[in-house]
């Protein structure tokens, strides 16, 4: 639990001497949601309708650009074969991992929500869903992300490659978040969808830092 | 005594001389021109069935005949991966050489099957839905197993390292497995625009006598191409991997 606790506030302490890295992302998000409105006109009713499905689209690439580093600059300078070697369970310290990543790149993105659905004129019921599901549905990105990024560790074109292992697995939880806000923006009820997410985040929170963990061990074996 | 054990040996099959790949190139040379020809009779008796046996759909008319490529094609490319999978685990788990040619061999045939799946769905959907593409649950997901199978690949090509290739395709092989149940009950989970599967184990078909005829020979024959271009292509696989050794270098093949 120490090794778990002393792994997220080194990940949190690496990325708050290096803070470019995590807004650039952060920027990504608000800048390519912005870029629908003047791409697509100001059809309030049109923007309305698209805006779930744009923000959670946005949030997967932006959750993306930050997994290149969850594993990559540990790798490359060794860090990554002492932590296997540590007599710490090796799971735990991925995990820690993972919940460095969800606080740097999916949390800021769950508080920026409410801005950018102003941007698409949602009503103040479709923004909480909105904060809910993203709340929800993040850290499975972050969960499912940390085996593309373990994978593709020290592979040719690790980033494009990610994103194709990657994005296909995102799916259901794009499919399940987005749904959850146009249910709302319609007045349906939202609970299948909530109960979706929380099966996808319980079934992800179970297997993945350990598939993860198994995934480091290959790149580095 | 010793008698009694000779005959037992003898008896039971030694399953695992043929996890070697040096044992089971050999092997698979003599299997694959057996499997092709049951490719072709297959094939001849479905598509006789399928064009000239089967009677016109009431609904669907002459347009339905897709089906007997559409159907078999997409059950391959669920079950396919389910092969690769299970392959791909039995390497992680046994360490066998074999196992993961198999899982490499199988990709590329599974990712066939999808895409043709796809498009002779959109041959059909056009005609009989006025689309060629919806973003109904089926569609969507069969798409989905496309693009792993499309990652599976890419991931064991950019890895150089052959064992560390084999290692990781096989977990995405195994968290892509998910996706398989999805594809087959989706028709069932959502209602939506894809009709429901016609042929259950469970339950009379809910179509003519010779359709089912047409459709099951014609899943005997992808099922056979299957085999025998997966056994080709483990066949080259091997080599590949083998190149190194004597056996290899034995081959009259590589000889001449």
């Amino acid at each position: 639990m120490n090794a778990f606790i002393a792994i997220v506030h080194r990940d949190l302490l690496l990325v708050m001497r290096r803070k470019s890295e995590v807004l650039t992302a952060l920027f990504f998000f608000v800048i390519v949601t912005s870029l629908f409105p003047l791409g697509i006109g100001a059809d309030t009713a049109l923007l309305r309708k698209i805006a779930p499905g744009v923000i959670w689209v946005a949030a997967l690439l932006s959750t993306l650009l930050g997994l290149q580093r969850m594993f990559a600059a540990d790798y490359a300078d060794g860090t990554l074969e002492q932590l296997v070697l540590s007599p710490n369970s090796f799971t735990a310290l991925v995990f820690g991992k993972i919940v460095a990543h969800w606080l740097v790149c999916g949390l800021p993105l769950v508080v920026l929500a409410p801005v950018i659905g102003i941007q698409f004129d949602l009503d103040a019921q479709s923004l909480k869903v909105l904060m809910a599901a993203l709340l929800l549905g993040t850290p499975v990105l972050s969960l499912l992300g940390s085996i593309g990024a373990a994978l593709t560790l020290g592979v040719r074109g690790a980033s494009v490659l990610m994103s194709l292992l990657i994005l296909p697995l995102y799916v259901p939880v794009l499919i399940f978040g987005a749904g959850a806000v146009y249910a709302s923006s319609v007045g349906l009820d939202v609970t299948g969808h909530f109960s979706l997410l929380g099966a996808l985040f319980i079934l992800a929170l179970a297997f993945m830092p350990w598939v993860s963990a198994n995934a480091v061990k290959i790149a580095i074996e | 005594m010793s008698n009694v054990n000779n005959l037992s040996s003898s008896r039971i099959l030694n399953w695992f001389k043929f996890s070697s790949p040096s044992t089971f190139y050999p092997l698979a040379g003599k299997m694959i021109p057996w499997f092709w020809a049951l490719t072709f009779i297959f094939g001849a008796a479905g598509l006789w069935v399928s064009f000239f046996v089967a009677p016109v759909d009431a609904v669907q008319g002459q347009g339905y005949r897709i089906i007997f490529v559409h159907v078999p094609a997409s059950w391959m490319s669920m079950f396919i991966y389910l092969v690769m999978a299970a392959w791909a685990g039995l390497g992680l788990v046994f360490n066998t050489r074999l196992s993961a040619m198999m899982a490499q061999a199988l990709a590329p045939i599974g990712a066939w099957m999808a895409s043709l799946s796809l498009w002779t769905g959109a041959f059909w959907g056009k005609p009989m839905w006025g689309a060629w593409w919806v973003w109904d649950a089926r569609l969507t997901s069969e798409l989905i197993l496309l693009f792993l199978y499309l990652g599976f690949i890419a991931l064991q090509a950019s890895i150089d390292n052959a064992r560390r290739a084999d290692k990781a395709g096989a977990i995405l092989a195994l968290v892509g497995v998910v996706n398989v149940p999805i594809i087959y009950f989706s028709v069932k989970w959502w209602n939506t625009l894809h009709q429901g599967a016609s042929v259950s184990l469970t339950k009379a078909p809910a179509m003519a006598q010779t359709m089912l005829w047409g459709m099951l020979l014609m899943a005997l024959c992808f099922w056979m191409y299957s085999i025998a271009v997966g056994l080709m292509r483990v066949r080259a696989i091997i080599l590949e991997r083998e190149a190194h050794t004597d056996w290899v270098k034995q081959l009259n093949e590589v000889k001449r």
